[in-house]
Parts: C-alpha cells; structure tokens; sequence
C-alpha cells in the first residue's frame, strides 16, 4: 500500500549496508526499502505481541515507529514480553522499548505516546500514521481500534492469543472486512478469561507478532498476499495453522454500507464494563485478608475453600480445601453448610462467583476473600509467591 | 451390515475442532466426532453429549452466541445456510469464539 508521505527518501551508505539483504530481494530493493522507510506505523501495546512487532518492524528499516502504552514492566511480563529485560522491571515500559529500539536501529524515528488509548485520542493519533498494528489484551480496546481504523481508513493488523491458541489477520483495509464483520459484539465480561486469568505459552505472542509484523511489512511493500479477507488460526499446541474465509459483512455497524458507528463510542460500556474493571460478583459478602489471618490465629471455627485449579494449588496455597470452580456444582455436597466458610481464588474472581453460587444452594455463611490469594501475599505472607 | 445397506450411511459424521478455552468441557479433546445432517444437528449433538459446554456457545432461549461463529471447513455458517446448512460426511465444523488476549 501507498503511504502517505510524498517526500522522496533515501538511503545514506550505512543504511544501504545494514538493509543489503533486503536490497538484494527483488521483492524489497531499493524502491521497497525506501517505501519502508517512509512508512509510519502505529503499535498499540509494547506487550506479549507488542515486544516482537516492534523488534523486527524496527530492525526491518521502518522508517517511524509509533508506541502507545501506559504501562510499567513487571515480573510477570519476562516470560514473553522480549523488549523488556529484568533490570526493567519497574520502569516505564516505552522508556524500555524505546532503548532497545534505538540500540537496534539508531535509524528509526521512534515516538512515543505515554497513554491509554481512548475514544477521545484514538482518532487523532491514528492519523498521524498509515498503518495501526494491534497488540492490546481486551476487549474494549479491540474494538476502539477496529472502529477508529474503520474511521480514518487506517488498516488493522490484528492479532490475539489465549493459552496455545492464537489469531491473526488483517481488518479494516478499503475492500475487506473488519474485526466487527467477524464479530459484531464483544462477549459478556467474565466468560472469555484473559491471558492474567488463562495463561499464555510464553512463545504464542511471539508466534503471532511476528506474523503481525510480516503482515505490515507486506502492506508497506505491497508484496504477496496479506491476511485481508483471511483469518489465520494457529494452535501451537498441535502445531497446526487453518485459514478461514472472512467476509465483508454488509450489514456490519462499522464497515458495512449503512453504518450506524460514525464516531467513536464508550468502548467500556459496549462492553458490559462500567467504570473500572472490577471483578464479577460485587455485592456478595467479603473477608480482607488482615481479619482473616488475625481469626485463623485465633483459631477460629473457619472453613477456607480454594476454588483455583490444581496446578494453581501446587504453586501456592493457604491450605485450603480444594474444589476448582468448575466442579463446585457437583462437588458441593463435600461442603458443611453450617460452618462459616471463606472462599478464595488467585484474586478473588472465580471466589465472588463461588460465593454466589453457594448462596444460591443455600450457604447463609459464607464469604469471598477480597483480593485473593494474591492479596495474601501482599498484605499478609510475603513469603506466598504471586503468580 | 446386510440388510441395512439402503439407510445406514444417510447421517453424516462430522469433525467438530474445540478451540482450547472451550476443551476443558469436552474431556481435553481438541475435536469431537458426531453425527448430523445439518450444522444445528450436529452441534446439538455435541452439546447434548457434553452439556456443560451449552452455556458457553449458546445463550439461554438457544440462540448462538454473538461472539461465536461456527465455520463450515472454511467457510462462516452465516453466508451458507446458518445452521441448516448441510452436512456431507468428512466435513470439519470449527467454533471460533473472540479471543482477546495480547499482553
């Protein structure tokens, strides 16, 4: 694809150097590394698939790298995240990105955008760039950018991951579909874990951001033939990639040719989300950990029943009673109604539905310990790992 | 099987891929093998044989959820004949639900 700039660019003699196994690709060449270098694209998200994109965009010669993030590294992110090293964590993860992104190619024009993307920014930001490449992890903002990609033209290089599982295409572009097209509506909270609830195999966001960023190189080139129109689904568990047929959706609220999406909307109400993300099952009663560690030492007549998994249980546990939520409701009559029960998870989640499935059958004392496991460790056991 | 020959082969057996959130309500498969003349048939028989899966694909009047799509070898059901669509035996049914994870 064409990008916007019209001011011709060249190549000094390093360049020519550092890209000389794209120049000798007829499918590159000079003209192709030129184009690459003129180019300006926009990685939303310095993550899991972020951290690839961003590596091998960079090093491939693009000429303007756009990072929006607002994000700071933690230990949690070492295991797939590569952009970020262990002496990062704690800092800003653009300051991270942006050093080693000059350190591979002192060439690029890197700008950074120390925010969350919003309705109220997406527009604005999306068209200073030719080319969006998504890299977030919800819902709402998935939607936020196939909508403002939609708006201003911009193609969306998509791509997501769960557990072994992942997802790529290309939305948005003039002739095909967009992620709506595919999916009109995002799935009620709470019933699509995230990768912070699921897992992910470290490898998969590499797997997946590196064919996300050999989509944008394409597009730039106008080389082969990208993912329009195509979902490609890779399940790295059987090693197996499947391609499926997407179709502009006529009647699509974003694309299609009576468009009710005309501007950007409330992407957190779309979702079923008010206000901050707060976990399901407010309103069942809770326990904060401080009260029940001082009513365990005091030895108290207390149940504690752990709702996580068995693999969960192996990492940490407060010696509770296990029953994986999944399996409460034929498990339940393990459990001794009369007695004052607190449940938990990792961070209080899966616990609060837990809870309220137990009062449902009849459970009159029982409560969710707020925060988790997690909190636990926090607040109370710094010894417990977090996870 | 003598005797039989005239209707035995007339239900279709399908291949329907799990995709890996949804595995643990199938026993861990990664594909179910059932029989059905349509896309709804066979998905009812998958549902009926693993009913902790319903809730997750269809909603409670038994509509399809909105964010699943359910693909017919490679093409979505919605632009064939949704869930009349016809069934041959070989065929490969995918459920495709949103995933969003990225970080």
């Amino acid at each position: 694809m064409a990008t916007t700039t019209e001011i011709p660019v060249t190549l000094n003699k390093d360049e020519i150097l550092r890209y000389s196994r794209h120049l000798i690709m007829p499918e590159v060449g000079m003209e192709g590394q030129q184009k690459l270098k003129a180019a300006r694209v926009l990685c939303i998200g310095t993550g899991g698939l972020g951290s690839p994109m961003a590596l091998y965009l960079a090093a491939a010669g693009v000429g303007t790298l756009g990072l929006v993030d607002f994000d700071v590294v933690d230990y949690t992110n070492l295991q797939r995240q590569i952009i970020h090293f262990t002496s990062d964590v704690g800092r800003k993860k653009l300051d991270s990105a942006a050093d080693k992104l000059k350190a591979i190619n002192p060439y690029l024009n890197l700008r950074t955008f120390d925010t969350r993307l919003s309705s109220a920014n997406a527009l604005e930001l999306f068209r200073e760039f030719d080319i969006i490449a998504d890299g977030t992890d919800n819902f709402p903002t998935r939607y936020l950018v196939n909508d403002a990609c939609v708006l201003t033209g911009k193609p969306n290089v998509y791509g997501s991951i769960f557990r072994f599982e992942g997802q790529a295409s290309v939305f948005a572009t003039e002739e095909g579909p967009c992620y709506r097209c595919l999916y009109p509506e995002p799935p009620p909270p709470g019933l699509v874990p995230s990768c912070a609830e699921g897992g992910v195999l470290g490898i998969l966001p590499g797997l997946v951001g590196v064919m996300q960023a050999t989509e944008v190189i394409k597009l730039i080139l106008g080389a082969g033939e990208p993912l329009i129109g195509r979902l490609l689904l890779i399940d790295a568990l059987g090693m197996k990639f499947r391609e499926l047929k997407l179709r502009k959706n006529p009647d699509c609220p974003a694309c299609g040719t009576h468009p009710t999406v005309t501007k950007l909307i409330d992407y957190n109400e779309f979702c079923g989300i008010r206000g901050e993300e707060k976990p399901v099952g407010n309103g069942v009663p809770e326990i904060q950990v401080e009260d029940l560690k001082r009513r365990l030492d005091a030895k108290e007549d207390l149940f504690v029943l752990d709702v996580r998994e068995p693999h969960e249980y192996q990492i940490c546990n407060l010696g509770g009673y296990l029953i994986p939520l999944n399996d409460l409701p034929k498990r339940v009559n393990e459990l001794d109604s009369s007695r004052e029960i607190v449940v938990h998870c990792k961070m209080g989640g899966r616990s609060a539905k837990a809870v309220a499935f137990l009062q449902q059958a009849g459970f009159q004392k029982v409560h969710n310990l707020a925060g988790g496991i997690t909190a636990w460790a926090d607040r109370v056991d710094p010894k417990v790992p977090k996870y | 099987m003598p005797g039989h020959g005239r209707i035995s082969y007339s239900i279709a057996m399908s291949k329907i891929h799990i995709p890996t959130p949804l595995r643990q309500y199938v026993g861990k498969q990664a594909s179910v093998d059932v029989a059905g003349s349509t896309v709804g048939e066979a998905m009812n028989a998958l549902v009926s044989e693993h009913p902790e899966l319903r809730k997750h694909l269809y909603t409670e009047d038994g509509k399809l959820r909105a964010f699943v799509n359910l693909y017919l070898n490679d093409e979505d059901i919605r632009y064939l004949q949704k869930e009349a669509t016809a069934l041959k035996d070989g065929d490969n049914i995918s459920i495709v639900p949103s995933i969003a994870g990225g970080c």
